[in-house]
């Protein structure tokens, strides 16, 4: 095991996953291929949503990947940016709309 | 990506010497492995030794002087430039292209090609020739100076195909790459070509715009992107244009320089290794194009003329032993660079060459 979790040249060896496991492997990369296709979203689109949910879930391999898939696909830097506090919004959004449950147990145990 | 005044020749810089810049092409990366060998790649596919199609672009380099210092230029053009053609050897080029009727287009490059004395007078000559002649104009140059100011009018006349590098539609990455206030020079010429007809449609007057990256990433999607530019140029500047080719930046001269010294320079060389594309490598433009230096010298691309690789001896090396069907026959002059050019959707000076 190396001394630390995160290697950024493990990024390039995402296909590896498909050494123990083929099929699975193949049918992950192909639907993965699939997704990123422009279909109804442009490729563009998909790449800044990628972006957010990669914020969202602080992936640091897809944080790397999207950022400079973004800048690849011509998108510009405060739509990044922008992309980013959609995911911000949403993960504080997820936090603070649960004071609601906690508004509701205050006023079910207090007087 | 700031911008710098001086040309690597002008700051006596190592990379401005094109042996130096083949020794960093073909040298390890600083994990000390080498990447594969283009040829080697090339012979993987069954495509080495890779041969003209035919050749139906000229492709006519008239000198290294530019009014802008890009950071990204292949030629390494500026202002302390001297480099010209002279009228002697666009005379050569003239004789050439009259026993070459199956060259249909001449494609002029710089530098800023207008800033050549005899530019006019050689697009008159090759208007007269009934050649189609396209002019890789950086836009500033038509606000640069007084006597540029006509050049929409004088491209109208002889219809001139206008190609202009807009590496994006906002100022910030414009200007990282081509100098400070550029973007705004290039919005103002732009709406000038726009004005005489340029890009409207039903005109005929061609003007396309080029998108190179400013950093090191490959330019993806040429299409989405042209749509992204037509939007967005429309929009916020109402300009209109016909095409946008995507070029991937070549790791040669001050793109090299910014690769290395920026630290990119292993991982850029790899990623353009690994998006190699067969399909591309098969229509790479040095397949039906000749270059031709501002001194007369024949070569593969514009990209190999600044590394100094002449075309194969088997061909005539200067312009005025230009011999057409030797030229087809050569084996074309290939090196690390040339994966940029295979890259992905692949790249050529107009554009994609994977559609």
């Amino acid at each position: 095991m190396e001394k630390t979790y995160y290697n950024p040249d493990d990024l390039a060896k995402f296909g590896n996953i498909s050494e123990l496991q083929p099929e699975m492997g193949r049918k992950f990369f192909d639907y993965y291929g699939e997704v990123f296709k422009e279909g109804a979203l442009t490729e563009r689109e998909k790449a800044l949503i990628a972006l957010a949910v990669s914020h969202a879930v602080q992936c640091p391999y897809c944080i790397d990947a999207y950022s400079t898939d973004c800048l690849q696909k011509g998108a510009d830097e405060n739509q990044m940016m922008e992309a980013v506090h959609v995911a911000a919004a949403i993960k504080g959004g997820a936090a603070l709309v649960h004071g609601v449950q906690m508004m509701n147990k205050i006023k079910e145990l207090t007087m | 990506m700031g911008s710098t005044t001086k040309s690597l020749k002008g700051q006596q810089h190592a990379l401005a010497d094109s042996s130096f810049q083949l020794n960093v092409l073909q040298g390890p990366s600083r994990q000390g492995e080498r990447f594969p060998a283009f040829d080697a790649k090339l012979r993987e596919h069954d495509l080495y030794p890779l041969q003209p199609t035919g050749t139906t672009i000229l492709q006519i380099n008239v000198g290294k002087m530019c009014n802008q210092t890009c950071k990204h230029c292949h030629v390494d053009a500026g202002p302390d430039r001297k480099e010209i053609m002279t009228r002697e050897t666009m005379e050569l080029c003239l004789e050439a292209l009259r026993q070459a009727p199956d060259i249909k287009t001449v494609d002029l490059t710089g530098g800023a090609p207008e800033m050549n004395p005899d530019f006019r007078w050689f697009v008159e000559e090759l208007s007269q020739l009934g050649r189609q002649v396209m002019v890789r104009c950086n836009l500033t140059i038509i606000l640069a100076n007084k006597k540029y100011h006509d050049l929409p009018l004088f491209f109208k006349k002889h219809r001139v195909h206008v190609v202009s590098s807009l590496p994006y539609f906002q100022a910030s990455r414009t200007d990282a790459q081509r100098g400070d206030g550029v973007f705004e020079k290039s919005i103002q010429a732009l709406q000038l070509l726009n004005e005489v007809g340029y890009g409207k449609e039903g005109t005929g007057l061609q003007l396309d715009l080029v998108y190179n990256p400013s950093g090191a990433f490959l330019p993806s999607g040429q299409a989405s992107l042209e749509a992204e530019f037509k939007r967005r140029l429309k929009k916020g500047y109402d300009i209109d244009f016909n095409s946008l080719f995507c070029i991937t930046n070549l790791p040669v001269s001050r793109y090299l320089d910014y690769l290395v010294k920026s630290g990119n320079y292993d991982s850029y060389m790899q990623k353009l290794v690994d998006a190699f594309n067969p399909v591309a490598a098969m229509g790479v433009m040095c397949r039906n194009t000749v270059s031709v230096g501002w001194d007369g010298y024949l070569y593969d691309c514009d990209f190999n003329q600044m590394l100094d690789l002449k075309v194969a001896q088997s061909a005539p090396q200067h312009i005025r032993d230009f011999d057409l069907a030797s030229l087809d026959k050569r084996s074309i002059v290939l090196n690390q660079h040339c994966y940029g050019c295979t890259a992905g959707a692949g790249s050529s000076c107009g554009g994609e060459t994977v559609k």
